[in-house]
């Protein structure tokens, strides 16, 4: 690829994005807007980043790819693979599984047909196990998209994973 | 028994939008930062305030702040920062996510009186990037803060520059240990530095570094405007003020409590709504899951302080205090959180990488009834090896729990060896 088709991967938002991201740190040090320039990729990219995506922020910050690679491999908030409309993820921890998470996490890999791990066959849900979400007071909790869900049984597990496009 | 609640971080909660400028401001919010600033009061006065209060790190390491402040000051050559920890992410810690939602003001009122102490113009606040709702909380906050002129160049007309910027993790628990947060802010894999340095010489960039956690920082200003000795007197010496207990598992009232460091577990337990379905308590994790368990009876003994945690075998730690009924398996309890500590130690240390790989595999065969005499030993074992031995204290967060396990509960763990499965 060349040094355009590398840019041009970033659509023009994103870039807007990550330029606002980099005003926050010293002119010299603009890889500290990698993980959130990420984030903005990953989000754009319905919900995953491909190697080209990676290469393309690495070029915008101006590092080598190999830097951009180490951390989106790094960080579990990152999917390297296509994922569902949705990510589902369950929390397995302490607090969680003394109330519950176990049974739950069980309860919706039936009701969904999957595992842990996998995404349902129309691409409606990718399921995962989290840990600890620092919601132990709501335990069970379960992270949906961007919102924490507390206290969750499998009857309001069921409302939720059904409201899911 | 009548303890009042939430005199510090959460003395705000009750009122409507609590996160709001208007709402804390009402609360006498910004009154300790415009005292200083309109005063000029010197940085050693502060530092000496903080030091009279004992208020001690509430990230986990109860480390004194007024200690860690004075090792920076205004005649250190800049750049320098203050950085604040909010990655939460301990198992049983639910705290931070809640100050920063619900009193995100108070916490930037201490960080800019952080950077007028140590004489910094840019300060961070590094949160966990699942904290979508947290995140605006903050992001609103500080905008709000700037229009207001407490941020900014030139704050409240004093001629102090300070600006505070937000910035976000990815999912990785090891960014809470602070150099390995500092690395995850420079755009790296968050894995720890050797130490030393610490911080306050090589921190962000390799530039002297204040970090504290959110309740730290959050507790300052009420400290600032009230007096060091009116903190330290709420709590006991070496312990003072109040902190927030998270409180989750077994109880009727899981959640934060805010309340005087010293008040007996007892008390604790009984606001939190006493242990659940009538049944009686086993077992107590009282400073997050790195904290070496402490039986029940012995812990109705104990008070919530740094000092008679520690006496005790344990660790205050974050303040998380995970409860647990007598229907507990403590073998599933220590396989539950050797998995965590496997999954989340960062490689480099081949101690932690190899010894939390072990232990997570022998609990889990334990647990699972395929675990031999000999598995028992070897746990023990592994885990001795590798405390004290690695560049960070994630090893020993699993180390020194397998061993409280061991001492207090081995029969459990005999159990499931001889007949496969619990008592
Ligand atoms: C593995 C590990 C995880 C940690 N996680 C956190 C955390 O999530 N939040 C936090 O404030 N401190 C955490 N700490 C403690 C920090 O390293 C550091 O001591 C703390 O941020 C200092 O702030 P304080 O003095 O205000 O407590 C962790 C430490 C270790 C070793
Ligand atoms: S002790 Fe574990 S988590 Fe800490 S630096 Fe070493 S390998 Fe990483
Ligand atoms: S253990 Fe599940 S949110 Fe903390």
């Amino acid at each position: 690829m060349s040094s355009q088709e590398k840019l041009s991967i970033l659509s023009q938002a994103a870039r807007a994005e990550i330029d606002h991201w980099l005003t926050k740190y010293p002119p010299e040090q603009k890889r500290s807007a990698l993980l959130p320039a990420l984030h903005i990729v990953q989000d754009e990219n319905g919900g995953w980043l491909s190697p080209e995506l990676i290469e393309g922020v690495a070029h915008y910050l101006g590092i080598p790819p190999v830097a951009a690679y180490e951390v989106a491999t790094f960080y579990s908030m990152y999917d390297l693979q296509p994922v569902g409309r949705n990510k589902v993820k369950v929390c397995t921890s302490i607090s969680c599984m003394l109330r519950g998470a176990d049974e739950l996490l069980a309860y919706m890999e039936s009701h969904l047909g999957i595992k842990a791990g996998e995404t349902t066959p129309d691409g409606r849900i990718t399921l995962k196990k989290a840990e600890c979400l620092a919601a132990c007071g709501g335990a069970p909790a379960v992270m949906i998209n961007r919102n924490y869900h507390e206290n969750i049984t499998p009857e309001k597990a069921n409302e939720l994973l059904d409201d899911l496009e | 028994m009548s303890i009042t609640l939430n005199e510090i971080c959460f003395r705000t909660l009750h009122q409507h939008e609590p996160w709001t400028l208007a709402t804390y401001e009402q609360a006498d919010g910004y009154q300790a930062l415009k005292r200083i600033l309109a005063n000029k009061t010197p940085s050693q006065e502060i530092v000496e305030q903080l030091k009279v209060s004992s208020l001690r790190g509430r990230g986990g390491a109860g480390f004194p702040t007024g200690l860690k402040w004075s090792f920076i000051s205004p005649s250190t050559p800049a750049p320098k920062y203050v950085v604040c920890n909010a990655d939460e992410g301990e198992p049983g810690t639910f705290k931070d996510r809640d100050i920063l939602r619900f009193n995100p003001h108070q916490l930037i009122e201490g960080m800019i009186i952080a950077c007028y102490v140590v004489g910094a113009t840019d300060a961070y606040i590094y949160i966990r990037g699942e904290f979508y709702e947290p995140i605006a909380r903050v992001a609103a906050a500080l905008e709000e803060a700037k229009a207001a002129g407490y941020l900014g160049e030139n704050i409240l007309g004093s001629g102090v520059t300070c600006r505070i910027h937000f910035h976000v993790g990815a999912g990785a628990y090891i960014c809470g240990e602070e150099t390995a947060l500092l690395e995850s802010l420079e755009g790296k894999q968050g894995k720890p530095r050797f130490k030393p340095p610490f911080p306050a010489n090589f921190g962000l960039y390799g530039r002297p570094t204040t970090i504290n956690n959110v309740e730290t920082f959050a507790s300052v200003p009420v400290i600032l405007m009230k007096g060091g000795n009116w903190f330290l007197d709420l709590g006991k010496p070496n312990n003072g003020g109040y902190k927030v207990f998270s409180v989750s598992g077994h109880v009727n009232k899981p959640g934060n409590y805010e309340i005087p460091l010293g008040t007996p577990f007892s008390e604790l337990l009984e606001l939190a709504g006493g242990v659940w379905k009538g049944r009686k308590l086993k077992a107590v994790i009282p400073g997050g899951s790195s904290a070496p368990v402490i039986p029940g009876h012995m812990m109705m003994d104990l008070t919530m302080d740094y000092d008679c945690i520690a006496k005790a075998g344990s660790m205050l730690g974050s303040g998380a205090v995970i409860v647990m009924d007598d229907s507990t398996c403590m073998v599933k309890v220590l396989a539950r959180n050797a998995e965590f500590y496997h999954d989340e130690s960062c490689g480099q240390c081949t101690p932690c990488r190899e010894g939390t790989g072990w232990v997570a595999r022998v609990a889990d065969r334990i647990e699972h009834g395929e675990g031999t005499e000999r598995d028992l030993a070897l746990m023990t074992q592994v885990a001795m090896a590798m405390v004290g031995r690695t560049i960070c204290v994630l090893a020993d967060s699993i180390a020194l729990p397998v061993v409280s396990f061991m001492k207090y509960y081995r029969e459990e763990f005999e159990y499931h060896v001889k007949h496969k499965r619990c008592p």
